[in-house]
């Protein structure tokens, strides 16, 4: 349990799918064949940390950011800009990465000294400004970033698919640049969640949470509450930059579409609610079902709107075009938060738990 | 302490007038850096026009938060709305709209302008009970049902509309300048701030002289001791989250002929540019709304001219130092 920083599934169910989700991660290469799978199955460990650091703010201190995107796409552009400009080698690498997190660090640290004053609505509002203001920026400064084209990049030699590292004939499987690549992103983006893990079990989290609950009985307790929450904000967005530098490695690419756009905040969003709030495993479960619905209920979507054309019933067509799915997802989005705001982690608990009355009552 | 006789007055609360003086100041400022009176005239006409109707977009947003406690991400929704119903009724009537005649084209534009709000207003309604009411008093809820909300609106209007931008040409009487001398001031503009000032004064009006703006203002001080004096407060809250959705849908309609368009992700860009004016107004003051568009509008004008790589992060900016100054935007109402 010291892994899980004693703070275990607490549900049988729950273990069972996290296991599972665990394995076929892990096995992703070998078990199904063919770019779309791997690529699916990198962006679930990736998001699923990026995730985990906005159930950190969102779930643990109960405040919203809408920059958490922002921060995401400083360590993407910071690794891509890094090495487009000095070539493919593990310098360039160590630049990005340096450069980047103290970035988006400051940056947080900035944000969280400013609005994380006043009240929690305030650093809703000032996070959506500055974030907007940076995808604009990042935009037109075009010399620097690429502009809407972005940047595209070579990876170190090590990591580049043509590079066999085991040949097949001598083990039975093979393992080259890539399948190195996707290990990298899978160890890096959990050991950020079981580092998350062990910070919001820390006395650090349990002020966070004494915070989300009544801000103003943790002050009069004597934590100061400015500090604990920017501190959380940093953590927080470091991760975030850290999960943007394995998106920009993994793609080799780093783009406002990839990295910065409004519709990846709401997906982390989306993700948080849908997986649990303030529960970390949440994310796990949330960025799967999210990104399994995004790469194959499209097409399901798009064959549902197809029959329903072919029916010759008005409007239904349009509402069930695939490009318009995240239409249904702001549905769901809707529903849960509702129904049920603690997320699927938080009813298996439930369900796992006594079958007693209700105990939010 | 100084007695009060029961006869004297009651004492006037203290007028600030600080934040007033501030736009006025930041446009006389402006003018030995625009250089020539004319064209500083012009950005002046300009950002007033763009002010008012930013003004109309954020009235609502900034009531309802100080009435009611619930922010609304989602406010976007009703001018995106505003503009796309407008468009039912002057696309149709675009040969109307292209006559030479201001009776004509006015004819075709009150209703348009009416039917958006009616339309907005009553998404309002739908919007309340539905979205905010199962989560009164709860922060985060409301903000992560209304972004929900956005959402939604924002996929169903392209699903109805389809994606692409709609074109919405200005009427011909609007279109052009009145020139005086060599100030070349839009007719458009002046419209805009007519409509903007009109609707200013309607709301101060109505809050400051009659009984339901006192039933308002009270609210937004203190909400408890309004409900215990037998007023319901909900019913309150209801009529004005219904007339600030339809000043969004107002503003929508002028603001997608201003820009001589429409199209769906209008709601989001928006959204951003009316939180920046209720922050710096301070929420829940329609004063301080007032001038925050105003702020906004003068800092993208100016800044616009003078240095057009500013005008990325000028609201920002703006944003920063007024926050500096007080930290809970010009005028604080709410003690929250």
């Amino acid at each position: 349990m010291m892994i899980l920083s004693g703070d275990p599934p607490r549900s049988r169910v729950l273990t069972l799918i996290l296991v599972v989700i665990i394995l076929a991660l892990a096995a992703t290469p070998y078990l199904f064949p063919g770019a779309k799978a791997m690529n699916v199955a990198a962006k679930i460990c990736i998001f699923a940390a990026l995730v985990a650091s906005y159930d950190l703010l969102l779930g643990y201190t109960g405040s919203v950011s809408f920059a958490h995107t922002m921060f995401y796409g400083i360590g993407s552009y910071a690794i891509a800009i890094a090495l487009y400009s000095m070539g493919p080698n593990w310098g360039a690498v160590a630049t990005g990465i340096v450069i980047g997190l103290p970035l988006a660090a400051l940056l947080a640290l900035a944000i969280g000294l400013f609005s994380l004053r006043v009240a929690a609505i305030f650093f809703a509002m000032i996070t959506l400004a500055v974030a907007s203001a940076f995808q604009v920026l990042a935009s037109q400064l075009s010399w620097l970033t690429g502009g809407e084209d972005g940047r595209s990049f070579q990876l170190p030699e090590l990591l580049r698919p043509g590079t066999v590292l085991i040949p097949k004939s001598f083990a039975g499987f093979e393992l080259n640049g890539r399948t190195l690549t996707f290990y990298l992103v899978f160890a890096a983006s959990a050991l950020m969640i079981l580092a998350l893990l062990r910070v919001v079990n820390s006395p650090f989290g349990r002020v966070l949470q004494a915070i989300r609950e009544n801000r103003f009985r943790a002050e009069a307790l004597g934590f100061r509450t400015v500090f604990h929450l920017t501190y959380a904000n940093c953590l927080a967005a470091l991760v975030a930059a850290s999960a943007g530098i394995l998106n920009a490695l993994w793609l080799r690419y780093a783009g406002p579409d990839t990295s910065l756009s409004f519709s990846i905040m709401l997906d982390i969003l989306l993700m948080v609610v849908i997986g649990g709030m303030g529960t970390i495993y949440g994310a796990i479960i949330g960025a799967t079902i999210f990104i399994l619905a995004q790469n194959y209920l499209q097409s399901l979507m798009g064959v549902a709107s197809k029959a329903v054309a072919d029916a010759g019933l008005p409007l239904l067509p349009g509402l069930l075009h695939p490009d318009r799915w995240l239409l249904w997802l702001g549905l769901l989005f809707i529903a849960s938060v509702y129904f049920f705001p603690t997320g699927v982690v938080g009813r298996l608990r439930n369900a796992g738990a006594k079958p007693a009355k209700d105990a939010s009552h | 302490m100084t007695d009060l006789a029961a006869t004297d007055p009651l004492p006037k609360p203290k007028r600030d007038i600080a934040p007033i003086v501030l736009p006025i100041a930041l446009a006389l400022a402006m003018i030995p850096f625009v250089g020539s009176t004319s064209s500083w005239l012009t950005l002046t006409a300009a950002s007033l026009a763009m002010g008012m109707m930013i003004f109309i977009m954020a009235s609502g947003l900034t009531l309802v938060f100080g009435l009611m406690d619930v922010l609304n991400f989602g406010h976007g929704a009703f001018i995106a709305v505003g503009a796309y119903v407008a468009t039912l009724i002057l696309l149709p009537f675009a040969a109307a709209m292209q006559a030479d005649s201001l009776l004509m084209n006015l004819a075709v534009l009150a209703p348009a302008a009416l039917l958006s709000m009616a339309v907005s207003g009553a998404l309002g309604l739908v919007v309340e009970r539905i979205l905010i009411l199962p989560v009164y008093g709860q922060h985060l809820k409301q903000i992560l049902m209304t972004t929900g909300g956005l959402i939604v609106a924002e996929q169903t209007l392209y699903a109805v509309w389809g994606p692409q931008i709609i074109p919405l040409p200005l009427p011909t009487s609007l279109r052009g300048s009145f020139i005086f001398g060599d100030v070349a001031i839009a007719k458009y503009r002046l419209l805009a701030m007519l409509v903007g000032l009109v609707v200013f004064i309607a709301i101060q009006l109505v809050l400051n002289r009659s009984k339901l703006g006192l039933l308002i203002r009270a609210g937004v001080e203190n909400r408890e001791m309004v409900e215990a004096l037998g007023y319901r407060i909900r019913r309150l809250f209801l009529g004005v989250f219904m007339t600030g959705s339809a000043l969004a849908g107002l503003g929508g309609v002028m603001w997608a002929l201003y820009r001589e368009q429409v199209h769906a992700s209008m709601s989001d860009d928006l959204t951003v540019l009316i939180f920046i004016v209720v922050i710096i107004g301070g929420l829940g003051s329609i004063g301080g709304c007032f001038i925050g568009a105003l702020l906004v509008a003068m800092v993208a004008n100016y800044g616009g001219f003078l240095v057009p790589k500013l005008a990325l992060v000028s609201n920002i900016l703006l944003m920063v130092a007024v926050l500096m100054w007080r930290p809970r935007g010009l005028y604080a109402v709410t003690s929250r």
